[in-house]
C-alpha cells in the first residue's frame, strides 16, 4: 500500500487488498436456526459466495426406519418437519396406503385434512413470526406464539400432545375426533385472523421491514424450477404449483380454495404468500368440517393392516393373533416401491418407500422440500449483504429436522 | 438462618455467608441464557418464551446472549448430533465460570430414540450438565420446573446433576395414599350415610318438638 | 397416469429403456448407467415430455441381488404438462455415474447426499464431498452392511464416573435393537426372525467397558 503523502490523481490508483474475506456463520447461530453453517465469502458486507453446510441435525431418520416396523416410523416422521407434524404423519400414511391399496373411510380423510391444515397453520405462523422477530419486530412474534399455543391446545385435545403427536396410523388415525372439536376450532379462527391482521398492520407499512424484505432474496421462476424448489419458495416466483391442486389427494378437489402466488420471488412475496395460505387453510378447514361425517370409524377395517378392536383382541383368538402379528412382526405391505407426495408445509413432501414384503421397511426416503429450497438459498444470497441473510434464510422456512433428516 | 453465633460474627464468616447467599440469590435471578437450539424442542422453547408461559422473563432469565462470553446458562435444546459436538464443546469452553447447563429434552439428556450412528447419546458425554429436563418435547411447565430446580441448585451451591421428576396429578397421589378406589368409595358411602342419619335424627327431633307444642 | 412419457421414451430409445413399469400409478423407466445423462436430458428437452421440474435424486441399496448393488432414482415432473416419471438406473459398488448438474442444477445436493450415504460417486460434479455427515466419518451409513449403532464420535466422550452409554433397554426387554442383522444375513447366516424377539439378540456393552459393537449371541 502506498504511503499517504504521495500525490495521487484519484484514489482508484491505490492498491488496496481485495481478497474476499471468509466468514463463518456457524452452526450455533440464532439466525441459522441452530443447524446450518454458512461459510461466507465477503467483499466488504456483500456476499460473493456462500457455502451452505447442512447436516448439523442429521439424525439418521432413513436408517432408523429400517430397524423397526412400518408403524414405528410415525414418531420419526413426526420429527421431520416438526412445526407441522401432522402433515408428515399423513404423508407417510398415504404412502403406505398407496402401496397396500387400503381405502380409508371418509371421516378419516376429512379428519386428516383438518389436522393437516391446522399443522400448516401452525407452520406458517411460526415461520412468519420468527422472520418478524429476527428482523427486530418482537411483538408480532409474541402475538403469533399466543395464537399458535391455541392451535396447539386444539391439537393436544385431539391427539394428546402439543407438538409431536404420532397420531397417524396406517389405515386411519389413532382415535376419532373429540365431540367439541368443531366448535373449539372455529372459535379460535377469529383470533388467528386478528393476530394476523395486527401483525400486518404493524409490519406492512414499516419502512424497515419493507426495505429488508422487498427486493431481497430474489429468485427467478426458471431457476427455482431447475433447482427443484417447491412450496412457497416456488409459488412466490409466480409458478402456481400446489400439489393439492395439481394432483389432488384426500378430497382436496372438492374444496374451494385459492393458491396464493407471488411475482418477484423475494422475501416479501414469501412472507405474504404464507399469510395468504394460512387464510386459505382456515377456509379449507371450515369446508372440511361441513363435509365430515359425524359418525363412523376413523380407521379402515382391513384386518391385514389395521389393529383389531380391543374387544376382539381380548375375546377372540383371531383378534389376539392378528394383534400380535401386527405389533410384533409389523404389517406387511406387498413388495414394491411407491412414491407418494403431498403438500407439506414447505412444499412437496414425498415419501418413496420400498417394501420387501416383510414387516420392516426396506427403504424409506423422504423427499425433503426444504433441502432443495436451502440449496437455492445460495443463489438468493449472492449479491446481497450479510444483514440480508437473516430475512432470506428465515423466509425459506428451513426446518432442520426435515432438511437433514 | 437460625441463631447467630457470637464467634461467627466476631471472625466475619457470618458476613461472608450472607454475602455468598446474596451473590447466589442475584445469580439465580439474573441468568443470561445462551439458547443452543437445534430441533423440535426449539418450538417448545419458543412457546416457553411466549406470552402464555412467559417462562424465562418471570425468572429473570429472559435476556438471550448469543455470545458465550456473555452468557452463564447454556440451554441445550434439541438433538445434538456428532457433527455438532465440537461446536457445543467449544461454546461451553468459551463460557466463563460460573456456568450452568440445562439439557432441554430427551435428545439432549440421553439421545432420545435416535440411538444411531449420527447422534450424541446425551450431551453429558461432551459437557457436564446441571439439570436434565426429560420430555419429547417437554411441556413448558416441565422446563419451568427444571429452571426452578436449577435456581435451587444455584442457591445452595450444589453442582451435581439433577433430573426434573414427572409431576403427578393430585387425584393420583390421593388415590395412591388410600389402598384402592373401592375402599375410597366405601368410606365415602359410610360418611354419607352417617350424615343422613344425623340429618334425619335432627328432623325427627324437630317434629317431636313441634308435635309437643301442638299437643300443648 | 404419465404413460405418454414412457411411450415417448420407448419410441425414442427403444431397447435402451430396459424396463418400463407402472405400479400403483407410478411410472418408472429403468435405463443403463451409460445412458443416464442422455435420457435425463432428453426428458427435459423433448417438447412432449418437458420435464423441467427436478424433484428428487435418491438411491437404495440391494446388496443381496445379483447384479449392481445400488438403485439410483431420479424423480421428475413437468410443470406444463403435469407428468411425473421416475428414472432408475443400477450402479455397482465402486462405479460412478454421470452427474446431472448440467441438466438440472438442483441435482447438486442430491448427488452429494447419495455419495455421503451410499458411496456412489458422480462424475462431473464440481464439489463431491460429504454433506450430511462430517468429513472424518468413515463408511457409508445407508448401506445395509453399515451397522446402525456404530458411532464415530468427533468429540471424545467424557470420562466421568457413572456416565455410561448403557443399552436403552436390557438385551431381552423392550424393542430389540434391530430387527435384521444385515451383516449376518449377508454372510448367509440369516437367523430366522422370531416374532417375539428378532434376530439380533445382542449384548450391548457399556461404553466404559470397551467397544460398542454388538456381539450377536449364537442362537440354537
Amino acid at each position: 500500500m502506498e504511503p499517504f503523502y504521495e500525490e495521487h490523481e484519484d484514489e482508484t490508483s491505490l492498491e488496496l487488498p481485495a481478497e474476499p474475506m471468509k466468514l463463518n456463520m456457524g452452526p450455533s447461530h440464532p439466525a441459522m436456526h441452530g443447524t446450518i453453517r454458512m461459510v461466507l465469502e465477503l467483499d466488504g458486507e456483500t456476499v460473493r459466495d456462500v457455502d451452505i453446510q447442512p447436516g448439523y441435525l442429521h439424525r439418521g431418520f432413513e436408517k432408523s426406519c429400517e430397524r423397526g416396523t412400518w408403524a414405528q416410523v410415525f414418531p420419526y416422521a413426526d420429527r421431520l418437519n416438526y412445526v407441522s407434524p401432522m402433515l408428515n404423519n399423513v404423508g407417510f400414511s398415504l404412502a403406505v396406503e398407496k402401496l397396500c391399496e387400503i381405502k380409508v373411510p371418509d371421516r378419516c380423510t376429512y379428519y386428516r385434512v383438518i389436522l393437516g391444515e391446522l399443522a400448516r397453520i401452525s407452520d406458517h405462523l411460526t415461520c412468519n413470526g420468527a422472520t418478524a422477530m429476527e428482523l427486530g419486530a418482537f411483538t408480532p412474534f409474541l402475538w403469533i406464539i399466543k395464537v399458535r399455543d391455541w392451535v396447539w391446545d386444539l391439537l393436544e385435545q385431539e391427539t394428546g400432545a402439543r407438538m409431536t403427536h404420532s397420531f397417524g396410523r396406517i389405515g386411519g388415525m389413532a382415535a376419532p375426533p373429540t365431540p367439541h372439536f368443531k366448535e373449539a376450532t372455529l372459535a379460535i379462527f377469529p383470533e388467528i385472523d386478528r393476530a394476523m391482521l395486527e401483525t400486518e398492520k404493524l409490519l406492512l407499512h414499516n419502512r424497515i421491514f419493507l426495505d429488508r424484505t422487498q427486493g431481497i432474496g430474489k429468485l427467478t421462476a426458471e431457476r427455482a424450477i431447475a433447482m427443484g424448489c417447491t412450496g412457497v419458495v416456488l409459488r412466490s416466483t409466480g409458478v402456481d404449483y400446489d400439489v393439492r391442486k395439481t394432483n389432488p389427494y384426500m378430497h382436496y378437489d372438492q374444496f374451494d380454495f385459492d393458491v396464493p402466488v407471488g411475482h418477484d420471488g423475494d422475501n416479501y412475496d414469501r412472507f405474504m404468500c404464507r399469510f395468504e395460505e394460512l387464510r386459505q387453510s382456515m377456509k379449507i378447514i371450515k369446508q372440511a368440517f361441513d363435509k365430515m361425517p359425524n359418525t363412523g370409524s376413523v380407521t379402515s377395517d382391513d384386518v391385514r393392516f389395521v389393529l383389531p378392536d380391543k374387544q376382539e383382541v381380548y375375546h377372540t383368538i383371531e383378534g389376539t393373533i392378528a394383534h400380535f402379528k401386527l405389533v410384533m412382526e409389523g404389517l406387511k405391505p406387498p413388495p414394491g416401491e411407491v412414491y407418494s407426495f403431498t403438500e407439506g408445509g414447505n412444499g412437496e413432501l414425498g415419501f418413496y418407500i420400498v417394501s420387501d414384503g416383510s414387516g420392516t421397511p426396506y427403504r424409506v426416503r423422504v423427499r425433503p422440500p426444504c433441502w432443495y429450497n436451502l440449496r437455492t438459498c445460495r443463489e438468493m444470497l449472492i449479491g446481497d449483504m450479510i444483514a440480508d441473510i437473516i430475512p432470506t434464510f428465515g423466509s425459506i422456512n428451513m426446518i432442520g429436522g426435515e432438511c437433514d433428516r | 438462618m437460625g441463631a447467630v453465633n457470637l464467634a461467627d460474627v466476631m471472625d466475619g464468616s457470618f458476613f461472608t455467608t450472607r454475602f455468598e447467599d446474596l451473590i447466589a440469590w442475584s445469580r439465580r435471578w439474573s441468568l443470561f441464557q445462551y439458547p443452543f437450539v437445534t430441533a423440535c424442542c426449539g418450538m417448545e422453547f419458543m412457546s416457553l418464551n411466549g406470552p402464555r408461559y412467559d417462562g424465562l422473563a418471570r425468572f429473570g432469565a429472559e435476556a438471550p446472549r448469543f455470545s458465550p462470553r456473555q452468557a452463564d446458562l447454556l440451554w441445550v435444546v434439541g438433538t445434538i448430533v456428532q457433527k455438532q459436538g465440537p461446536a457445543l464443546k467449544r461454546i461451553y469452553e468459551q463460557m466463563m465460570e460460573p456456568k450452568y447447563v440445562v439439557a432441554f429434552g430427551t435428545c439432549a439428556s440421553c439421545g432420545g430414540f435416535y440411538d444411531n450412528y449420527a447422534t450424541i447419546p446425551g450431551i453429558d458425554k461432551v459437557i457436564p450438565v446441571d439439570v436434565y429436563v426429560p420430555g419429547c418435547p417437554p411441556r413448558p411447565e416441565a422446563v419451568l420446573d427444571g429452571l426452578m430446580l436449577l435456581q435451587e441448585k444455584i442457591q445452595t451451591g450444589d453442582r451435581g446433576p439433577r433430573i426434573v421428576p414427572p409431576k403427578e396429578l393430585p387425584r393420583l397421589t390421593q388415590l395412591k395414599k388410600k389402598t384402592s378406589t373401592v375402599l375410597l368409595a366405601l368410606e365415602e358411602q359410610k360418611r354419607l350415610e352417617a350424615e343422613k342419619e344425623r340429618a334425619s335424627a335432627l328432623l325427627a327431633a324437630q317434629h317431636h318438638d313441634d308435635d309437643e307444642l301442638v299437643e300443648r | 397416469m404419465s404413460k405418454k412419457v414412457l411411450d415417448r421414451l420407448a419410441s425414442a430409445f427403444g431397447d435402451r429403456i430396459l424396463e418400463a413399469t407402472s405400479f400403483r400409478g407410478d411410472d418408472q423407466a429403468v435405463v443403463a448407467p451409460k445412458d443416464w445423462k442422455e435420457i435425463a436430458a432428453f426428458l427435459r428437452d423433448d417438447a412432449s415430455c418437458a420435464m423441467d421440474h427436478f424433484l428428487d435424486l435418491t438411491a437404495a441399496d440391494y446388496p443381496e441381488r445379483d447384479g449392481p448393488r445400488f438403485d439410483v432414482l431420479l424423480f421428475l415432473r413437468s410443470t406444463k404438462l403435469n407428468y411425473r416419471v421416475r428414472l432408475k438406473t443400477r450402479v455397482g459398488d465402486g462405479d460412478s455415474l454421470a452427474s446431472l448438474m448440467s441438466v438440472w442444477p438442483g441435482a447438486d445436493w442430491g448427488e452429494r447426499e447419495i455419495y455421503d450415504m451410499f458411496g456412489v460417486k458422480f462424475e462431473g460434479h464440481p464439489d463431491m464431498r460429504r454433506i450430511l455427515l462430517y468429513d472424518e466419518f468413515d463408511g457409508f451409513p445407508l448401506r445395509k452392511d453399515y451397522p446402525i449403532e456404530k458411532t464415530q464420535p468427533l468429540v471424545a466422550y467424557r470420562n466421568v464416573e457413572g456416565i455410561d452409554k448403557l443399552p436403552p433397554f436390557g438385551p431381552d426387554e423392550g424393542q430389540p435393537f434391530s430387527r435384521i442383522d444385515w451383516n449376518a444375513r449377508l454372510e448367509g447366516k440369516d437367523l430366522p426372525v422370531s416374532p417375539a424377539i428378532s434376530v439380533q439378540v445382542g449384548k450391548r456393552k457399556a461404553l466404559s467397558q470397551g467397544s460398542e459393537d454388538v456381539e450377536p449371541v449364537s442362537e440354537e
